[in-house]
């Protein structure tokens, strides 16, 4: 399959709308799907991180 | 202390159910009326053409039976479940099966019995002919009892939970798309001449396989819910 | 012979699965984007036009590998929530919420490129044909899913009653799928189909079988992340866990 041109290529033969708006929102989808999935579990390792302080701090603290 | 014998722990059921239902008789004709009002807002809707009546008349009259019938069915068990009294129904050692499938019977009757009658009716808002008006009640005869069954499922499902009414819905549904694609097909397919007898023996196929296996699943559901 | 058994569910255990998964996990990105790239180009600069449909073609090396995926998905989700369910085994019910997400995110890129797709071809963004329409339904069933489980806040029961409705969907899905066929062939006797699939040239079949197994590393990859995010919110409490946050306290 060749190319004429960048140009033809991105034109997709008329279709480039529908080509690229397809393979853009996929794009999407999976980046943000994926940012979300990371940052939620970043997010509970810090929270794990803040319980285990917390309660570490509190035995510490209160006699025994 | 032994566990009571089938038939009666399921008669006893229905009949309290129903009992209980009929003390409450405006709450029990709620769904009617829902559907009465649903129907109606279609022509209102959509214009008073009566070809393009005739032909949304099967779709429209069974997805207002099926909202009707999940609107009413969280109900089913929250009355029961608040009160504690589900708790010890399903202690008494009796089969969780035949209670699912008690309740799901009494809501059939209380909801589903009174579409089959009315909305023939109905049917005649939509200048359907005779023959579709029948095909419409066999539909409806055959197929509330899975939407009911299948509410049961999903009431079961979401016992207790805040926004329990609207979470039905939402899973029910979609398991609801056999029914509705059959039974409005039924009454499509005679309007346009075409025998309902293929759609018809579907339905009555959902119809036995649902009701052979619901009941367990609800069962399932009330012990996954309760403990 | 209770032991041997125990001992093949304490593989199970959630501290394993996150080692063991955030070992694996660099792979698997790499594996999809390599595959990935591969597939898209053959994809666009090995296989020719199509006669009929032109560059739109196109857009079937990512539709078809998201449709499959999200049904697959669909199963293991209920596979894994039922073995959750039956065994107790806490890991696989996790394993089943972490799929869910994911598999939603398939159904949602399958239709919309069968939109994207089906709009040169038949003029308007929406086609009832039986395959995007039971697509649009199996959307339904991982809403209704995942509405059910956020709903519940009791882990436990919220593990079970997902396990039984993604069982009870699993099961209906050959029954929708037939009867929206049908229900597509009746109205109208016309059978509406999405362009009917181009005559597949074998660059075209390798294109797009490399896309779904890129799609397939990638679903693992980031259920794995969510897995591990959903094992350390639940497992807080557990000594490996700690000991896991305060190691990552040190190095930071």
């Amino acid at each position: 399959m060749s190319w004429g041109s960048a140009g033809e290529f991105f034109a997709m033969g008329g279709y480039g709308l529908y080509v690229w708006g397809s393979y853009g929102l996929t794009a999407a989808l999976i980046g943000f799907e994926s940012w979300l999935a990371l940052r939620r579990r970043q997010r509970a390792l810090r929270e794990a991180l803040a319980s285990v302080s917390a309660s570490a701090s509190a035995s510490t603290g209160a006699p025994r | 202390m032994s566990a009571t014998a089938s038939p009666s722990l399921f008669g006893a059921l229905f009949v309290r159910d129903l009992r209980l239902a009929l003390r409450r008789r405006t709450e029990a004709l709620l769904p009617i009326g829902f559907f009465v009002v649903a129907v109606a807002l279609f022509p209102l809707g959509v214009g008073p053409e009566p070809q393009t009546l005739r032909q949304i008349a099967p779709g429209v009259i069974w997805v207002c039976a099926l909202l009707a019938a999940m609107l009413s069915v969280s109900q089913l068990y929250s009355s029961d479940h608040a009160d504690g009294t589900l708790e010890q129904l399903l202690m008494t050692g009796g089969s969780t099966t035949l209670i699912a499938a008690a309740r799901a019977a009494a809501h059939w009757t209380l909801t589903g019995l009174p579409l089959v009658v009315a909305a023939p009716l109905f049917g005649l808002l939509f200048d359907l002919s005779a023959t579709a008006l029948r095909v419409l009640a066999l539909t409806l005869l055959l197929g509330t009892p899975v939407l009911s069954l299948l509410g049961s499922l999903g009431a079961a499902l979401t016992l207790g939970l805040r926004s329990a009414s609207v979470l039905v819905i939402l899973i029910v549904l979609p398991l609801s798309i056999p029914v509705l694609i059959f039974g409005s097909g039924a009454v499509a397919a005679v309007d346009a001449g075409q025998a309902a007898g293929p759609h018809l023996s579907l339905l009555g196929a959902l119809l036995i396989v649902t009701a052979l296996g619901v009941p367990p699943a609800t069962a399932a559901a009330l012990r996954i819910s309760t403990e | 012979m209770s032991g041997q058994r125990l001992r093949f569910f304490t593989f199970a255990a959630p501290s394993r699965f996150y080692s063991l998964s955030g070992s694996l996990l660099p792979w698997l990105w790499a594996a999809a984007a390599l595959l990935a790239a591969v597939g898209l180009y053959i994809g666009f600069f090995v296989a020719p036009t199509d006669a009929q449909q032109g560059e739109s073609y196109r857009i079937i090396f990512i539709h078809v590998p998201a449709a499959w995926m999200s049904m697959i998905v669909y199963l293991a989700m209920a596979a894994w929530a039922a073995i959750g369910w039956i065994f107790n085994a806490r890991m696989a019910s996790m394993l089943a919420r972490a799929l869910a997400p994911s598999g939603m995110v398939f159904t949602l890129i399958a239709l919309a490129t069968g939109s994207f797709w089906g709009k040169p071809a038949w003029g308007t963004w929406w086609v009832w044909d039986a395959r995007l329409t039971s697509e649009l339904i199996l959307l339904f069933l991982y809403v209704g899913y995942i509405a059910l489980v956020e709903a519940i806040d009791d882990v436990r029961r919220a593990d079970h009653a997902g396990a039984l409705l993604a069982i009870v969907g699993a099961v209906n899905v050959p029954v929708i799928y037939f009867s929206v066929r049908w229900w597509n062939t009746l109205h109208q006797g016309a059978t509406i189909t999405m362009s009917a699939a181009p005559k597949m040239q074998s660059t075209m079949l390798v294109a797009m079988l490399l896309l779904t197994f890129a799609f397939w590393a990638y679903a693992f990859a980031v259920v794995f992340v969510r897995a591990r995010a959903i094992v350390l919110e639940r497992e807080h409490d557990a000594e490996w866990v700690r000991g896991l946050a305060l190691a990552t306290r040190k190095s930071t």
